[in-house]
């Protein structure tokens, strides 16, 4: 990982250089090991043709990604590659100098959840939301989490939990961007922003790069760190990715995601010790651990209540760094990383307790999803 | 020109697929693009009947009755020219066929009275060179 700030004026090349750098010599390799690499290719971010010329690095696989499936497409190319025998060591990023680009431009002059200015005229998905005051994913989730209350009787104090555990992890993680707790009162009292959501419902734009290893099985020997296996990843899409043609206005497409990562292994979620779920938005996280099968449809709020389920000591500790809630919009990219740390034993204070052995890590989730299981292996 | 600042609406850029349904509201239609072979509406306008994979899609008008499916009353103030005033956005699924839908706007309406399940009607709302559709309580 690169430095990590709401607003740190550097290009997302130099991000990324910083990234890579760190990921590489953290796993205990070097520049010439990397035979691929691969990239999440956005606005405001650097693309992996340029990363590989910046780095000298010489590939026999690379692949440029877009958003499909998920933000961490880029991750899952990856490891088919080195299934495949394509590369041995692939170093897969994503950067971002959103923070940057939303703190430049100003309120209005760019759009919410990307570093693109605000255009004269919409086209394509937007089209849809653009002209009806909808421009943020948030209102879209507000809709479906708005739903899901009436439907289930799904409550504020119960989603309340989500940002006030994660805040508690926060300030146990030296590179959060909020550390200070949260009360239920500090929730309660906040600024709405699109009901039921308020500010601390939603994460907050940054700049930095995520990086990661991602090795060929037989290609371990001699790393710095005891290998983890990837045990399954999923990236179903069987319903309409949209937001408001999709079919259940109370779930999303993350639903046919977290049904199908459970076809492709014998564990099963009991099995699971800590979970990077993603939370652009509190709901998102909520549907994902029903979709993920941790709880029924409809009980994530019961599931949640009271947040010691949820917690560093509970049965099933999610976001342990924060989160995008705390720690900032990392587009779904900050969930592997602190999977591996906790799986590693290297989570410090923040630590989950006796050695978790399987992780879960699920990004995205509204029109796209993807998720994936790694193990101590 | 309205001199009371309403939601950030960005302009649509029209195209051959999209006008029926931007434009029908300047004479006072809602216009839905259907498939001349099986029946089956569909929103956004596409290309191809997703039902039997035939083209010939035509706009057609429809009743401009609708239901409230999903709603959110926005607080924030998305740009510096926007209203600050709350507003509702929803999703209302038309009597049509089951799972049409359209993100809009519930209006003429205090923003508290607006629930799940509430039938509206669609009303239009000049912008540039469209119409877009609006909702407003059916009563
Ligand atoms: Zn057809």
């Amino acid at each position: 990982m690169s430095a990590v700030g709401r607003a740190l004026y550097r290009h997302p090349t130099d991000l990324a250089v910083e990234g890579c750098l760190n990921a590489i010599a953290d796993a205990g390799l070097t520049r010439d090991d990397i035979d691929g690499a691969a990239a999440f290719h956005i606005e405001g971010s650097a693309g992996v043709v340029e990363m590989i010329d910046t780095l000298g690095l010489k590939v026999d696989w690379f692949a440029d990604l877009s958003i499909g499936p998920s933000q961490i497409s880029a991750i899952f190319e990856a490891i088919m590659a080195v299934e495949t025998g394509r590369a041995r060591h692939v170093i897969v990023f994503h950067s971002s100098c959103e923070g940057t680009v939303r703190t430049t431009l100003g309120k209005g002059g760019s759009m919410p959840g990307s570093a693109s200015a605000t255009p004269e005229r919409v086209s394509g998905m937007p089209e849809w939301w653009l002209p009806f005051g909808a421009p943020s994913a948030g209102n879209h989730i507000a809709m479906y989490a708005q739903r899901h209350m009436h439907l289930y009787g799904t409550t504020r104090e119960q989603m309340a939990q989500i940002p006030i555990v994660q805040r508690r992890n926060a300030g146990l993680y030296d590179k959060s961007i909020y550390n200070t707790p949260l009360t239920m009162e500090d929730y309660l009292n906040a600024r709405m922003i699109t009901e039921p959501f308020c500010l601390f419902d939603c994460d907050i734009p940054i700049d930095f790069c995520t990086a990661i290893v991602i090795s060929s099985t037989d290609a371990t020997s001699g790393l710095r760190r005891p290998p983890l296996a990837v045990e399954a990843t999923s990236h179903a899409l069987k319903s309409r990715p949209s937001w408001d043609q999709f079919d259940d206005l109370s779930t999303m497409v993350l639903r046919d995601v977290g049904l199908d990562l459970w076809k492709h292994t014998d564990l099963t979620p009991g099995d699971v010790d800590v979970a990077g779920v993603y939370d652009g938005f509190t709901f998102i996280t909520m549907a994902w651990l029903e979709a993920l099968g941790f709880c029924g449809k409809g009980e994530s709020g019961a599931f949640i209540e009271g947040g010691q389920r949820i917690s560093l000591d509970g049965e099933l500790p999610i976001n342990t760094n924060g989160g995008q809630l705390s720690s900032g919009r990392m587009h779904g990219w900050g969930y592997l990383p602190e999977v591996c740390l906790q799986l590693w034993g290297d989570g410090g204070a923040r630590q989950v307790p006796n050695g978790p052995e399987v992780g879960v890590v699920a990004s995205g989730g509204g029109v796209f999803a993807g998720a994936m299981l790694v193990t101590r292996s | 020109m309205s001199t009371v600042p309403g939601p950030m609406r960005i302009p649509p850029l029209l195209t051959e697929l999209n006008t029926d349904f931007w434009t029908g509201g300047l004479e006072g239609e809602l216009r839905i693009q259907r498939c001349t072979h099986c029946a089956t509406y569909h929103h956004p306008p596409t290309s191809v009947c997703r039902n039997c994979l035939r083209g010939g899609l035509t706009a057609q008008a429809v009743s401009g009755t609708a239901t409230v499916m999903a709603f959110t009353i926005n607080h924030h103030q998305w740009s510096p020219t926007a209203t600050t005033e709350p507003y509702v956005i929803a999703i209302v699924e038309l009597p049509e066929q089951d799972g049409l839908r359209i993100t809009t706007n519930i209006v003429n309406c205090d923003v508290r009275d607006v629930h799940i399940d509430m039938p509206v009607r669609v009303v239009f709302e000049p912008l540039a060179d469209v119409a877009l559709p609006l909702f407003e309580p059916d009563r």
